[in-house]
């Protein structure tokens, strides 16, 4: 079971010229069991990204233990992919060869790779875009082929840094159905970073909701609303009462902790 | 076919115009209309308004191309094919009557008698003034006023016209009535007059080594080259006249006495050497102005009356021989003109320095004539061309000697007959040496692909070595620390700075000039490549950790792209930097190359091999930049939209 372990997570960032220290996570302690999907929200500044980054292996914690599946996670891997705000495409390849980068570094031929790239486009919905270069596509397009090049990968468990933070209002909520079908149809182990409250109650199963300074979990919930949404459209499960109320707690919890670091203005 | 074009080359250039200048005139046309039609609904400031516009393109060029015809007199000769020769003839003249406008106010302001008198006076009452009395006797102080006096008075003598030379007067008169007569000759008829023989048979003006063709071809040549002979003969009889009274005569003869006597000083004095260095210097300065006016060149003003009119009238008659040339030489001969190179018969001013289109493209062809025997090419060498190049000078030249030599074994003796058989090393030397015939690639040759292949190579040498340093600067600390300050102490010295210092370690033919280039190259790729290295955003080499990239992977499939526009920029300035520094470096030294070229040409004031050198330099230049363009479209469409 890659179930994916966090002990005693701490962060200290230091700066070198002046020695000062920033505490960018402190204690941060769960476990995510395989197949989860949760979401992760917070003031800017509360250490979502940097949580990320360590699960990724992009950066060392200060201290305490990661590990994936009962590994340790040392530096970044492949059984790790990673979605990131922008895509983070090579615009100097083609979709195709975009989604078969991974596959093409661990040694696989263009031709061996054809079949699964052909068969992740169709699940992102990118079909017969294979030869397009990529600085012809619109951004949701270019989300799906990130979304492709780490699914092809296959990954244990997918990162995924405010993946839809750039996308206008209606290409989000498609791009939000898309994750929660991708995570359906898969059965991957997803976080999602997120800005948007509304976003972080429709994709997570369970949510965190960080506070700054230190960066640590205030609170966190197990939702249905990523389950319902699986059957039901977004639009309707916005409606929803639960939905609603929960979303005004987390909103005005935010905006309390947004004053705090202001100054209480 | 060749000499034909050559030989009808102005009036292919009146074609050439008329096509021009209807071009002008259409594209003008158009661009009205066009701008008529879509002035009323476009914004100012829209840069939708730069779009298109042909026509205007179109313009410019026709135009500029007509503001080159016309200063390089391409206008007159293609029109007016005579104008040049005749107004050659017109230079004769007025070189001919030069030695009489001399002594007259028509070039200056003053008579040419006014101004020694006034100007000899001045010295002789500085001189009297200034005279050192030490380094005189009593006796020679009084004697040396007295010679004074006797020049000054032998300047009034001569300005007198009552003592005037009755020879004198009769002579000036002469040449008086001579000069009338050239008048009237002027005004003669001369549309009967027949050009000589052999001056039909002279090369067209600008086909041969003498620009303009100096023997008369027109009736109205012919008679102002004849007149020229008669000015001749008048101008010798005016230099003639000595204007020397019997009074004058005896001034001279008083004065030469004593000054003759004031030459040895008197031995009483005791001079030592300084002084008699300041008492000869005297002596001499009052000599001086003597001999300048006991020849007898000084007239009386008015004497000279009757002589200045007949040379305007003479000057009347000559521009109505001229008549309509006058305008044209106006209008239509730029710059000094043709008469200002007086007998030489050659083009002045703007004609001079800047050749006609038509002689350019002449010249352009005679150096592109790949057949050196038949004069093509230049100095040996042709412009563009190829030859047979042997595959063992190519081998030799990648094979160092030395190479050979750290082989294991030694090279062969010579056996108990004095025979020598060739061992391994020996046969591998020879080929080192290119000595081994490997039979013959074609390859380019010429001036042309001299310049290119330095360019070329030295750019080559420039990425395969700048790029990958470049990329490791970009994202290794200890590679980017270690050569930033050697790239940074040379790379600011201009190119042309180190070319001394280069051309002589490595010698002046193609070595040193590519070591040079590769220089200039090597530092601008770097740096690009460098810029462009580091220049890739954090996410994608995440993302590329992430899908299980090794870090040389990422090197060769993602920064390497990703530097790429910046590399592609580099190569385009580098190009343009190296091609900027060889031409210098040809032109300090060499013996083949563009510059080398333009340098001989600039040695020997050859303005129109000038010319074609910096236009083969400008649209090699252009190819380049053409050709990386296309390259940059092609090899990375992404640049600018990721």
């Amino acid at each position: 079971m890659s179930d994916l372990y966090c002990k005693d997570l701490c962060m200290t960032f230091v700066n070198p010229m002046s020695g000062s220290k920033v505490e960018a996570l402190k204690d941060i302690q769960f476990s995510l069991k395989e197949g989860e999907i949760l979401t992760v929200l917070g003031p800017s500044g509360c250490g979502k990204t940097t949580l990320l980054n360590m699960i990724a292996g992009f950066i060392t914690p200060t201290s305490g233990t990661l590990s994936l599946g009962g590994v340790d996670i040392q530096a970044p891997g492949a059984e790790r992919g990673m979605v990131f705000q922008q895509g983070a495409l090579f615009e100097w390849l083609t979709v195709a060869r975009n989604v078969d980068f991974g596959l093409r570094m661990k040694g696989m031929g263009e031709m061996e790779a054809r079949e699964l790239v052909n068969f992740w486009l169709d699940t992102v919905g990118l079909q017969g875009f294979g030869e397009t270069p990529t600085y012809q596509l619109s951004g949701g397009m270019q989300q799906r082929v990130a979304l492709a090049r780490c699914l092809v990968n296959n990954p244990d468990l997918i990162l995924m840094d405010e993946p839809l933070g750039a996308l206008d209002a209606l290409t989000r909520e498609k791009m939000q159905s898309l994750i929660l079908e991708l995570w359906k149809k898969t059965g991957k182990t997803i976080i999602v970073i997120t800005h948007s409250v509304e976003e972080a109650l429709l994709l997570g199963e369970r949510l965190f909701v960080m506070a700054p300074r230190p960066g640590r979990i205030h609170r966190e919930y197990n939702l249905s609303f990523a389950e319902m949404g699986l059957k039901r459209s977004l639009r309707e499960i916005k409606q929803e009462k639960e939905f609603n109320t929960t979303r005004e707690e987390i909103l005005s919890m935010i905006w309390d902790m947004e004053e705090e670091i202001m100054g209480g203005v | 076919m060749f000499d034909w074009i050559s030989d009808n080359r102005a009036s292919i250039a009146l074609v050439i115009i008329i096509a021009l200048a209807a071009t002008f005139v259409f594209s003008i046309f158009v661009g009205m209309r066009q701008t008529k039609l879509r002035a009323k609904d476009e914004v100012f400031g829209d840069p939708e308004r730069t779009k298109g516009g042909w026509y205007w393109a179109l313009c410019g060029v026709s135009a500029l191309m007509l503001v080159w015809f016309y200063y390089s007199w391409g206008i007159a000769r293609a029109v007016f094919p005579f104008a040049a020769n005749e107004l050659c003839q017109v230079a004769k003249v007025e070189e001919a009557m030069s030695p009489i406008t001399a002594a007259l106010p028509v070039d200056s302001r003053y008579l040419k008698s006014t101004a020694l008198v006034v100007r000899n006076s001045a010295q002789l009452d500085k001189l009297a003034v200034s005279m050192p009395a030490e380094v005189f006797t009593p006796r020679e102080q009084t004697n040396l006023s007295l010679a004074v006096t006797q020049i000054k008075d032998l300047l009034t003598v001569l300005s007198n016209p009552e003592f005037s030379d009755q020879d004198a007067r009769s002579a000036l008169l002469a040449v008086e009535m001579d000069l009338r007569d050239v008048a009237k000759r002027l005004r003669a008829d001369y549309s009967e007059l027949q050009p000589q023989k052999e001056a039909l048979e002279q090369p067209k003006w600008g086909t041969s080594e003498v620009e303009i063709p100096m023997l008369p071809v027109t009736g109205k040549g012919v008679l102002l080259d004849s007149v020229t002979l008669d000015v001749q003969e008048v101008a010798k009889a005016f230099l003639k006249v000595r204007n020397i009274s019997p009074q004058a005569k005896q001034l001279i003869a008083d004065t030469k006495v004593i000054l003759k006597a004031l030459k040895t000083p008197d031995p009483l004095m005791q001079l030592d050497e300084p002084q008699e260095g300041t008492r000869k210097a005297h002596v001499k300065a009052v000599d001086r102005i003597f001999k300048r006016i006991d020849d007898g060149t000084i007239f009386p003003a008015e004497s000279m009356d009757g002589v200045y009119f007949a040379v305007n009238e003479v000057y009347a008659s000559l521009a109505v021989a001229k008549g309509g040339l006058s305008v044209v030489e106006s209008l239509f001969f730029p710059g000094d003109g043709v008469v200002k190179s007086r007998t030489q018969c050659t083009e002045q001013g703007s004609g001079r320095w800047l050749p006609k289109p038509t002689d350019v493209i002449a010249t352009f062809s005679t150096l592109a004539n790949p057949d050196l025997e038949s004069g093509g090419g230049y100095k040996g060498t042709t412009l563009l061309w190829w030859k047979w190049l042997p595959i063992a000078d190519v081998v030799a030249f990648l094979i160092p000697d030395g190479l050979v030599d750290m082989l294991p074994g030694s090279y062969g003796t010579h056996g108990y007959s004095g025979e020598f058989k060739p061992n391994y090393k020996d046969k591998l030397l020879a080929v080192a040496q290119g000595e081994v015939n490997l039979g013959s690639v074609p390859m380019l040759d010429g001036h042309i692909w001299d310049s290119l292949f330095r360019v070329l190579v030295a750019m080559g040498f420039g990425i395969l070595v700048g790029v990958p340093l470049g990329i490791y600067m970009g994202v290794s600390r200890f590679f980017k620390s270690f050569f930033d300050p050697m790239i940074e102490l040379y790379r600011p010295v201009p190119p042309l700075a180190w070319a001394p210092l280069i051309l002589t370690i490595f010698g002046i033919q193609d070595d040193g000039k590519i070591f040079l280039l590769f220089m200039v190259a090597f530092a601008i790729m770097v740096i690009s490549a460098r810029t462009g290295a580091s220049g890739t955003q954090l996410s994608k080499i995440r993302a590329s950790h992430s899908l299980g990239a090794t870090n040389s992977q990422i090197l060769r499939h993602v920064i390497l792209p990703n530097a790429m526009p910046e590399i592609l920029t580099g190569v385009r300035i580098a190009i343009g930097v190296c091609w900027g520094t060889l031409v210098a470096a040809e032109m300090l030294a060499g013996t083949t190359g563009i510059g080398f070229i333009e340098n001989v040409a600039r040695t020997v004031s050859d303005y129109e091999l000038i010319w074609v050198t910096i236009l083969i330099m400008g649209l090699l230049g252009l190819i380049f930049d053409l050709v990386m363009r296309l390259a940059i479209a092609k090899i990375i469409p992404w640049r600018g939209k990721g």
